[in-house]
């Protein structure tokens, strides 16, 4: 193999597993040091300018980091990213004087924002400091889009996402709300100087051809639109009977709500088996806690009303078989319909894009499945100047990749009017520092803990059921959340190898404890991974490769679990391994 | 500020007959210099009791004095250790030996601690070819007091401080094979390869195994002019053979111009496999070693891997016929055997 090229900032970055998998490259380690050492507000700080909503983020995430964690591959449990994100968020002080100041005089550019939610805020937070003019278009009263209505209040509370949500707002920005935009080219002809559209995936899925759909409509509700009048308080009751159909997450907020507004009997149907629906884990826990029965492989076939009032459902009973190349196909088992009584029903079934508004002669190109076609690097449209971002871009996903998606655009979108390449884009900063104090001494904490995962805490049911607005989770205390933080394993602190200084000792692949230092032959990569001390099978990481040492070898680290404990540079008598910090900041709009 | 060994292993770390992974036979972190040679014997011998899969409570380790003799804190946590007064770890081995022979002894001592104060009990465990592996750990000069010669240091060789020494160095295996041990080898800490097989072998072995590592000390004797840095003997190394240490026997089935397959077998039924690399040299002939010691010695050279094996070894305990039983699981009835096994002796001796 040829050696490792350090001045690619990729390869350390791959290094950094949570990092690397979180669509914004939020640099995780980092603020969970802060958190560890009591910095509350900086650890909130870093995650705000990466990330947008770290209150929002820490109580909702879809957490594409955690299953990344190295932590998971040595022990059974993750470091608990999302709920450390929180703590920074609970404890931390008035961030007010953190802010970016935002230009009093404005650069003469002018941008629509269409859609107030994650993708469209963080285009505004983003072009704000740069002096646009932004304008910021919403059907709702208040900004937060789908975080505002589609994700219940006993896990984000309306204080937090107020705060966060207002800050941006706070900007200059100028707000359209109670807005419904119906053309897009009432937009495009208002002289704006480029548009984002982020009016994410709005339309919940029916069942319409379902069997007796509509003969009890008033008892069958759209699972999104439902949470949506719930926020909205324009509905605050159901029957004690429900049925929410639907094994998402949109489905266990469904289920959880209608427990708080009367549902006693509520109970979920898949038409998958369990450990398939897409849901996270935790929130099919948290659902069950609150005795919601799960039920697998139960497909929807008819509903049953009597004059016009909602008796139940008949489900056909399926079993998952799968063919040589693992693709799923549902199979009845044979068994008779089951009836289930109900007096609600809620289909939470997926949820859907709605572009009607959207012109067809305003050169905004759509694809046979009516989805607009956006380069998902620029996010840019096929009309110039018009730009998407969000669940409205690519498809509905989650807040994180939204937030993402935000601040791509928002740099397309400040290149795109100081008249530069848009395809031109600003690479990383990075850093890579020594974290050597003395004999022994790194300015971090090295030590690895023995700690699993500590569990938050949950307010109790009877209070959460009995309040809707009340929050299910009450979040790390100050000491449990430093064992939590203490857990983690300091993967941006990287081992960095210079072969030169080598004088083939071999002490640091004596102490590695999980061995994978090797000095060994050179060979092809797949051989090389064959022959180390513990072969290195996890493909999706790197090997750390030397250039050429004296005695012909080279020096050859599988990443893999690394616990980054910086013994290898400690039991070094040359120095060279050090554990050098590595930060790596996405670039955003203006930088 | 940690310096603490993290308890985590590789989750697919391989396990031995036993069950046991690697860690099992760690031991705590070292305190020595880091880069020290002894470091990488420590992890040797932690790889070859790992690989051999012996129970770790069967094994005693056993040292004297110095940086060396420091050691046994670094590797078996699991076994029964002893740190003995300087030079006198012999003494203990044969105590311990003749009071329990089923346990594994392994030695471990330094160029100061056999070659200078214990050279007199070096001398006769050797003669007695007491059942144990001795390990030196041969950085030839004193580390832990600042790196004065030691008695093995080479005539010439320099010192980190620029002093030449002018005195002859103690070839510590040549006074072995002299002395009659019965399993001699010579390593190096850097060449791994070599070295585990080389302890496997000795642990094997019946009777006395000796084993001289060079082991380069980073902090005093590292430097340009020493004949025991790590670069002076890479560059020096001869190594008369590579071996494996084979736990049965496999068929031969190479045999190349220059290199001779040769299998040889040890007491417990296990085997050597020797690729041999000098022709004239045969490890079962005390007088081709003796010799090829001496023209290496002439060619600046150092000679590695398994010097000598005598397998017709006969240990200590099987010469002077000590009781086969553990002298801690005796019981009574076997101390005092009554009147008429006494009257039987005194009658013998009329």
């Amino acid at each position: 193999m040829k050696p490792t090229n350090y001045k690619d900032p990729e390869y350390f970055h791959k290094v950094v597993d949570c990092q690397y998998a979180c669509p914004a490259h939020t640099p995780v380690p980092h603020y969970i040091r802060l958190i560890a050492a009591g910095k509350y507000t900086e650890a909130y700080m870093v995650n705000w300018e990466s990330n947008v909503f770290p209150g929002i983020l820490g109580r909702t995430c879809d957490r594409p980091c955690e299953p990344a964690c190295r932590r998971g591959r040595i022990e059974e449990e993750p470091v608990a990213i999302c709920r450390l994100k929180r703590v920074a968020s609970d404890f931390k002080d008035d961030i007010q004087q953190y802010l970016p100041e935002i230009p009093k005089t404005k650069n003469g550019k002018k941008i629509a924002i269409i859609g107030a939610g994650p993708a469209g805020l963080t285009v505004a937070r983003d072009l704000a400091p740069l002096g646009y003019e932004l304008h910021i278009y919403d059907d709702q009263g208040k900004g937060g889009g789908m975080m505002r209505s589609q994700i219940p209040s006993f896990r984000l509370p309306d204080s937090v996402l107020d705060q966060e949500v207002n800050v941006i707002l706070d900007m200059d920005v100028i707000k359209h709300f109670n807005q419904y935009v119906t053309s897009l080219k009432s937009i495009v002809d208002e002289a704006y100087d480029a548009v984002f559209v982020a009016t994410g995936a709005p339309k919940g899925k029916d069942l319409p051809n379902l069997p007796g759909r509509w003969d009890a409509k008033e008892n069958i509700h759209i699972g999104i639109q439902w949470l949506a009048n719930v926020a909205f308080e324009h509905t605050n009751k159901i029957g004690k009977r429900v049925l929410v159909l639907g094994g998402g997450n949109t489905a266990m907020d469904c289920c959880r709500t209608s427990r708080r507004l009367g549902g006693e009997e509520v109970k979920v149907l898949v038409r998958s088996p369990f450990k398939e629906m897409k849901a996270s884990p935790w929130e099919k826990e948290d659902a069950m806690h609150e005795d919601i029965p799960i039920l697998e492989n139960h497909v929807p076939k008819s509903f049953i009303s009597e004059n016009g009032k909602l008796k139940g459902m008949f489900f056909e009973k399926v079993k998952a078989e799968y063919d040589e190349k693992g693709k799923r196909k549902l199979v009845p088992t044979g068994e008779p319909d089951v009836f289930i009584e109900a007096d609600d029903v809620i289909i939470a079934i997926g949820q859907e894009n709605r572009f009607e508004w959207i012109e067809k002669d305003l050169g905004v190109e759509f694809d046979e499945w009516d989805m607009p076609v956006v380069n998902e690097t620029t996010f840019a449209s096929t009309r110039e100047g018009v730009f998407f971002g969000g669940d409205a871009a690519l498809g509905p996903k989650n807040v994180i990749t939204a937030v993402a998606q935000g601040h791509q655009a928002a740099i397309s979108i400040d290149l795109y009017c100081h008249s530069k390449d848009i395809n031109e884009r600003p690479g990383p900063g990075v850093t890579l520092i020594s974290t050597k104090m003395g004999i022994h001494e790194w300015s971090y904490d090295n030590g690895v803990s023995n700690d699993i995962r500590f569990v938050v805490p949950q307010a109790d049911k009877k209070i959460t059921l009995a309040d809707r607005k009340k929050e299910v989770e009450l979040g790390f205390d100050l000491k449990t959340a430093f064992k939590e933080a203490e857990r983690c394993l300091n993967c941006d602190v990287q081992t960095v190898f210079t072969e030169d200084k080598c004088i083939e000792c071999d002490a640091c692949m004596d102490v590695c404890p999980t061995q994978c230092i090797n000095f060994t032959e050179n060979e092809d990569e797949q051989d090389l991974r064959a022959k180390l001390l513990i072969p290195a099978m996890n493909q999706d990481q790197d090997l750390l490769v030397s250039d050429v040492l004296k005695t012909g070898k080279v020096m050859v680290k599988d990443e893999d679990v690394c616990l980054h404990c910086g013994l290898c540079a400690e039991r070094c008598p040359t120095a060279a391994w050090d554990m050098q910090k590595f930060m790596y900041n996405t670039a955003k709009a203006g930088c | 500020m940690s310096y603490i060994k993290p308890k985590f292993e590789h989750p697919r770390a391989p396990k031995n007959e036993l069950g046991f992974t690697r860690k099992e036979y760690e031991g705590s972190l070292s305190t020595l210099c880091a880069g020290c040679g002894h470091d990488s014997i420590s992890a040797a011998i932690t790889d070859a009791c790992f690989e051999l899969a012996i129970e770790p409570h069967k094994v005693a380790k056993l040292s004297g004095i110095g940086c060396s003799s420091k050691t046994p804190a670094y590797f078996l946590n699991n076994s029964h250790g002893f740190n003995s007064v300087h030079g006198r770890m012999p003494s203990v081995a044969t105590g311990a030996n003749l009071a329990n022979r089923d346990m594994v002894y392994l030695g471990v001592s330094g160029d100061g601690d056999s070659a200078s104060i214990g050279f007199g009990q070096f001398a006769h465990v050797i003669r007695r070819n007491l059942n144990m592996t001795y390990i030196v750990m041969n950085n030839g000069c004193y580390g832990l007091t600042k790196g004065q010669d030691s008695a093995t240091a080479d005539h010439g060789s320099k010192s980190k401080s620029g002093h030449v020494n002018n005195f002859e160095g103690i070839d510590l295996c040549a006074i072995a094979i002299e002395l009659g041990a019965t399993y001699v080898a010579q390593s190096f800490s850097g060449d791994k390869n070599q070295l585990i097989p080389l302890i496997k072998a000795a642990l094997s072995h019946s009777g006395f195994s000796f084993i001289n590592v060079i082991s380069p000390c980073v902090t005093f004797n590292n430097n340009l002019g020493s004949t025991k840095s790590y670069d002076y003997v890479r560059e020096h190394n001869e190594a008369l053979s590579t071996l494996d240490f084979v736990p049965v026997k496999e068929e031969i089935v190479t045999k190349y111009d220059d290199i001779e397959v040769k299998f040889v077998e040890m007491h417990d039924g296990t085997y050597i496999k020797l690729n041999k690399l000098h022709p004239e040299w045969n490890p079962e002939d005390k007088l081709s070693i003796i010799n090829a010691l001496q023209v290496a010695r002439q060619k600046d050279e150092i000679l590695t891997g398994l010097l000598y094996l005598d397998n017709n070894s006969i240990e200590l305990n099987d010469l002077i016929g000590t009781v086969k039983t553990p002298l801690n699981t005796l019981t009574e009835k076997e101390l005092c055997p009554g009147s008429v096994v006494l009257d039987g002796i005194n009658a013998s001796l009329r």
